[in-house]
């Protein structure tokens, strides 16, 4: 049992370090600030989160490397702008209720039609280059060169404001601290997806076939179950996460643009390599490291914000190849 | 199941080529799997044995010939419809999803959660009771013999057919090989069984017929009891002579 005791003790040693990790930056930084950082940190890490389990569990599951997710991103945030400009009248107003009523459409609007932009994509393209990660990744480049002219053809090429819904606008100031209402509300999105995709995973047999099939495609497929129909539902599923994080984030940054998907596609993988590919706790655990380093060190140190994640996942690859968590967790 | 008749053929491999990327690994590869019956594949390390499995399952896709089951060409079909016919596949590595529990494992195995496979699924348990004890168990903690056990008894929940067995008896210890086979002997009652083995000892135990596979084709094939006869075929295929009692 020496075994187990060394893994607990280093589990125990793993949060005792990620505890002073987190704590680290109080040194040069005001408390009231830090918290500040704190939440923002997490909340751009939950955003990055919803685009990141997609990308993890379409791996992990299919192990196709879909670079046309940053290109489904816009998507998401395009379609969410275009119900926002519909129903201006909404998102202006000065009530909760049509507030919450017109982010509600925008999201459903934004997840479903980019869930099925999914299903075309996976069907048309992705599905002829299963097994082939070279093709993958030239083809799924093609698919978002052709998804960001579309974007350019039906939107037109130039920046577009968001319209923060007002309920969200605006902070409240919580004994000094400062917290920005919307950065809370994306904290409760990123929290609410993480869970019902764990629910799902864990506790349906659905998941459970998805999760078996992260392990070994070939022996579910053996099994009788038709893994390609699980290759499409999981790849809209991840369509539609990465939908929901470009309409979130680009509340958040207040702005829509047709290549907004290349920087967010950067970030996720940086993510999904320190979390581990094929792993949704990785996705949120790797997510919430990047985005909270990325805030304390651009307060810190404003060069070095970029870079920081990009060490954190050298590092990272270096003791752990194989991200933090093992897949199908 | 077999109830018309003791000569019916459930399964015919007819001139089987299978390639694996540029490798022509079977070759014309013909054997045929009998009602009421457990059939032994048996041949050399590389002789092909896995990929004529793989093969009939649907995982790798034949080149050329016929893979007749029940009077139907399955060779054109994927591995998940293959499967839905009837069909079971105990891999050579075992396949145990690791990181998922022996229910888990259970779950994803069971096509339909009726009556007959709750069971079915107490008759499994019931023979493998390891399997009932760590129930909640993480997969990949149980043992080499255990695991094999899990594998045997995903297959059998659904109602099969046709069970394709690939070396059950690899690295385990003597007296789990003779767990192995009480359970291929109590599946034999309900299923058509054919069987991948190298272990003389655990293909003579319960097998009825045997083909013997060299370089992807068959080179020789009977019954078994003639095998255990023949000494000159035995060393020559099989390189055996201490064959356990
Ligand atoms: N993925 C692969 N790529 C290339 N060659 C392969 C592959 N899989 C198997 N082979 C080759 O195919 C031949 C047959 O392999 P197979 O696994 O069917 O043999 P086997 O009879 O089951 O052997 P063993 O008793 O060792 O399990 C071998 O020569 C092997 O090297
Ligand atoms: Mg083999």
């Amino acid at each position: 049992m020496a075994e187990s005791i060394l893994r607990r003790w280093n589990q125990e040693l793993t949060i005792a370090g990620a505890i002073v990790l987190l704590l680290l930056p109080l040194i040069g930084i005001q408390p009231k600030t830090y918290l500040t950082l704190t939440i923002a940190g997490i909340a751009m890490g939950m955003l990055l989160f919803l685009v990141a389990s997609g990308v993890s569990i379409i791996f992990g599951l299919m192990d196709v490397l879909n670079f046309a997710h940053g290109a489904l991103f816009a998507w998401g945030a395009y379609v969410g702008f275009t119900v926002f400009k519909y129903l201006m009248k909404w998102v202006v107003a000065d009530s909760v209720l049509q507030n919450l009523a017109v982010f509600f459409i925008a999201i459903v609007a934004a997840m479903v039609a980019v869930a099925l932009l999914g299903v075309v994509l996976e069907r048309v393209i992705v599905r002829r280059v299963y097994g082939n990660h070279l093709f993958q990744i030239l083809i799924t480049f093609g698919a978002t060169i052709v998804l960001v002219e579309l974007i350019r053809v039906f939107w037109g090429p130039n920046d577009e404001t968001m319209t923060v819904p007002l309920t969200f606008a605006g902070n409240w100031d919580i004994m000094d601290v400062i917290v920005y209402r919307y950065r809370v509300i994306c904290i409760v999105i990123g929290a609410m997806v993480y869970a019902v995709l764990q629910l799902i995973l864990k506790k349906t047999k659905l998941g459970t076939i998805v999760r078996a099939g992260v392990e070994d495609r070939d022996m579910v497929q053996a099994m009788g179950h038709n893994i390609y129909l699980l290759f499409t539902g999981v790849f809209a599923v991840g369509a539609g996460l990465a939908a929901l994080g470009g309409l979130a984030m680009s509340i958040f940054s207040l702005q829509v643009y047709p290549d907004m998907g290349g920087t967010y596609l950067l970030f996720a993988f940086i993510v999904v390599i320190i979390g581990g590919l094929g792993s949704v706790t990785g996705s949120l655990v790797g997510a919430l490291i990047v985005g909270l380093t990325y805030n304390y060190v651009a307060y810190l140190v404003p060069w070095a914000a970029a870079g920081v994640n990009i060490l954190i996942m050298i590092i990272i690859l270096l003791i752990r190849p194989t991200g933090l968590f093992a897949a199908g967790k | 199941m077999g109830e018309q008749g003791v000569d019916e053929t459930i399964l015919e491999v007819q001139g089987v080529h299978t390639f694996i990327g540029q490798h022509h690994i079977l070759q014309g590869i013909s054997f045929d799997a009998k009602a009421d019956a457990v059939t032994v594949l048996i041949g050399r390390n590389g002789a092909g044995k896995s990929t004529a499995l793989k093969t009939v399952i649907g995982l790798l896709p034949s080149s050329k010939g016929k893979i007749i089951y029940k009077g139907k060409e399955i060779q054109k079909n994927r591995p998940f419809e293959i499967a839905r016919m009837g069909i079971g596949f105990v891999p050579e590595n075992m396949g145990i999803f690791s990181e998922l529990t022996v229910e888990e494992n259970m779950r994803v195995a069971m096509l339909v959660e009726n009556e007959a496979t709750a069971r079915r699924l107490d008759r499994t348990l019931e023979m493998f009771a390891d399997l009932k004890k760590f129930w909640k168990a993480k997969a990949g903690n149980l043992s080499g013999g255990q695991k094999q056990m899990l594998a045997i008894a995903r297959a059998i929940v659904n109602d099969t057919s046709l069970l394709l067995i690939d070396e059950p008896s690899k690295g385990l210890a003597p007296i789990i090989v003779d767990a192995v086979i009480d359970a291929i002997n109590r599946i034999k009652e309900h299923s058509v069984v054919v069987l991948v083995e190298q272990n003389f000892y655990m293909a003579s135990s319960v097998g009825d017929y045997f083909f013997i596979l060299d370089d992807g084709m068959v080179a020789h094939a009977g019954h078994v009891e003639a095998l255990i006869q023949d000494e000159a075929l035995q060393s020559k295929y099989l390189g055996i002579s201490e064959a356990e009692e």
